[in-house]
């Protein structure tokens, strides 16, 4: 519901980062955590970048699983569909999230030479 | 961080050659093969978290709340649970003992802001439908603005009343204390597996609308086992804002979480 606003935010990082270079890939990697619907985030990208230097380029999201580790048994597992933060091991409660809270742009796909 | 490579002047480099250090580990996407393109690609890494601006906002706010001695409380739900009618509730009980300020956040109308005045307490509101394409949380920068509306010196606590969503305002720090959520009872029980973000993001969850509870299929115990299922740690307190049951509970609870700021910003004392 807010990838549009998280769009804004995006293009801000891509346009300090590629200085006027044309920008043909961002790589964004989001967690399972991170409320992002990854086709949610394409198409408000394409619909913010219309007529704007953007125009073109092209969001590709890596989506990483969510894992927590019990710090009681040190057992690590993926969170799975059901959201339940408590260890498959132990029955520990005491568990933090190692993975699945990315939100971030790894990597940017620029043309070589001509500025635009 | 940031392995740019500036081309103003116009040259172009090797891309073989320039393409090491730049993390290709990982590359899935087939990027590396060009020949769809008239011109070469160069992949440069950026490793930038796309919440740090906002969250950069976030810790000057919590500065800045730190720094006039003021407790902000971050108050989160669905549509319709509560929130204005528990903090009504709040103000009768509190303004005038504690000095209050609301941030109040409504995509359209100040129906909300409207119904909390005249407890003493000094209201901004925010009407996020005015920002880029009406938005359904409140972030940092949009709190932020309206900081200099309330008189931050001479106020105990802030209490800031999000735009009614279960998804959005999870994601967003606005420099908060705390943050607290009001759950209505009539939502069902499921509603922590469905919303774990949010239930994971809360200090205390307010159940509210507990008169109703004879009247309701509501299996009060299944809600709590799905609310430790996502969160172990957070406080819980029944209530009903129409009745009043409860309420004093939570004004205790927003009382400790003043104490519990100001200790945190005072200076170390033996």
């Amino acid at each position: 519901m807010h990838e549009l606003s998280v769009c804004g935010s995006i293009a801000g990082i891509v346009e300090r980062r590629a200085a006027g270079r044309e920008v043909r890939v961002i790589h964004v990697r989001v967690g399972q955590l991170r409320q992002i619907v990854p086709d949610t985030l394409v198409y408000c990208w394409d619909l913010l970048c219309t007529d704007t230097s953007l125009a073109g380029s092209r969001l590709e999201v890596e989506s990483v699983p969510a894992r927590i580790r019990c710090r009681a048994c040190d057992r690590t597992a993926d969170l799975g569909d059901l959201p339940v933060f408590a260890c498959a091991n132990c029955n520990g409660l005491d568990v933090e999230v190692v993975a699945g809270e990315e939100f971030l742009i790894t990597a940017l796909d620029l043309a070589e030479g001509a500025t635009t | 961080m940031g392995r740019f490579h500036r081309h103003a002047d116009g040259t172009t480099h090797s891309h073989d050659d320039d393409h090491t250090g730049h993390g290709h580990d990982g590359d899935r996407s087939g990027i590396g093969d060009h020949s769809g393109y008239r011109t070469g690609t160069e992949r440069v890494e950026v490793l930038e978290r796309i919440f740090d601006e906002n969250d950069r906002t976030a810790a000057a706010n919590r500065a800045d709340f730190a720094g006039h001695g003021v407790c902000a409380v971050n108050l989160m739900s669905s549509p319709g649970a509560g929130k204005t009618a528990l903090l009504q509730e709040t103000l009768r009980r509190l303004s005038g003992p504690l000095r209050i300020g609301i941030i109040e956040g409504d995509i359209e109308t100040s129906l909300d802001a409207d119904r909390l005045a005249g407890f003493g307490a000094h209201i901004a509101l925010i009407n996020t439908g005015s920002g880029f394409g009406g938005e359904c949380h409140l972030d940092a920068p949009m709190v932020r603005s309206a900081l200099p509306r309330l008189p931050l010196d001479h106020l105990d606590l802030v209490l800031i009343e999000n735009v009614g969503n279960l998804v959005c305002p999870a994601e967003f720090d606005v420099g908060e204390h705390a943050r607290a959520m009001v759950y209505a009872i009539t939502e069902g029980e499921e509603k922590p597996l469905k919303y774990p973000v949010m239930f994971r993001s809360c200090d205390l969850v307010v159940v509210n609308k507990m008169d109703l509870l004879p009247h309701l299929g509501f299996d009060l115990d299944a809600f709590l086992g799905n609310l430790r299922a996502v969160n172990p740690a957070a406080a819980v307190i029944e209530a009903s804002a129409r009745t009043g049951d409860g309420v004093d509970a939570w004004c205790q609870w927003l009382r400790g979480q003043i104490d519990s700021s100001a200790r945190a910003a005072a200076p170390a004392s033996p």
